[in-house]
């Protein structure tokens, strides 16, 4: 038990480390910006989703996968398949926005609480 | 004078880019944030949550972090020198998102914070749901057929 969860928890370590490495690649390699990045990386999890391979992923390496963006784009994909199953072509419409409601909500929430609560830091110049 | 051409000239002067360094703290950094949620997620699943809904709850906590972190202005010091490691992981999403929410305060409620908040979150969830929508429309067409 204990052991099983020690592995997926440093094949999480391995795979999501591995994917920030890949970005950091990215980002000094190529003229790729965050925000690039960052939509890549959705798209390439709808991808996953979408051919079968992020639902193993998973099972396999747990938060490696679900946690980096990725994960928010594996997620869409599962619930368009899913909504497609359940009432047809529309679900290709409903499903995204229903998988990725509480990552957004979330985000949007704590934004607009953040906003209230902080003041923005000086920007450094580094 | 050697007259070399410009770009190997250019590369000779600039100094070495750090890209090991940064990949390292990239890996670490990244890879703890992932560790760290897949441990949260047991403690989520102890706690008696299933397994969907302890993975939903991971997301939820670890934005709730970022953007106490982010508002606290400590995310940007460790971004600073975790470069990927902060921005591939859901934290990073949440940083984009509550960044500018708080640095356009003074420009109202409205037109500042309601509208570039989604200056990274619109990009994401636009591309998300379009390859969403076109891998459910492929997907339709090949539940006709099947």
């Amino acid at each position: 038990m204990f052991l099983s969860m020690m592995t997926t928890s440093l094949l999480a370590f391995a795979v999501g480390g591995g994917l920030c490495v890949v970005a950091q690649l990215l980002i000094d390699k190529t003229a790729l910006t965050p925000a690039r990045i960052l939509v890549l990386y959705v798209s390439f999890g709808v991808l996953l989703g979408a051919v079968g391979l992020f639902e193993p992923l998973v099972s396999l390496v747990g938060c490696g996968i679900t946690v980096p963006l990725v994960g928010f784009g594996g997620n869409i994909a599962r619930g368009v398949r899913e909504a497609v199953l359940e009432q047809g072509l529309l679900g290709a419409l409903s499903g995204g926005f229903t998988a990725a409601a509480v990552g957004c909500a979330a985000a949007l929430l704590f934004g607009y609480l953040a906003a209230l609560c902080f003041r923005g830091q000086p920007k450094r110049i580094s | 004078m050697k007259n070399e051409p410009y770009t190997s000239r250019i590369r000779r002067h600039t100094p070495p880019s750090p890209t090991k360094k940064n990949c390292l703290f990239a890996f670490l950094i990244g890879g703890g944030i992932c560790f760290a949620g897949q441990w949260l997620l047991y403690l989520y699943e102890a706690l008696g949550a299933t397994r969907d809904d302890a993975s939903t709850l991971v997301t939820v906590t670890l934005i709730f972090l970022s953007a106490l972190l982010t508002g606290i202005g400590v995310y940007d010091r460790i971004a600073r020198v975790a470069g990927a490691g902060t921005l591939v992981p859901v934290t990073g999403f949440a940083n984009a998102v509550v960044s500018p929410a708080i640095d356009t305060k003074q420009e109202g409620f409205i037109l500042g914070v309601g509208a570039k908040i989604f200056t990274v979150a619109g990009p994401v969830i636009l591309y998300g749901v379009l390859c969403g929508a076109v891998y459910g429309v492929l997907y339709s067409v090949i539940l006709w057929f099947v």
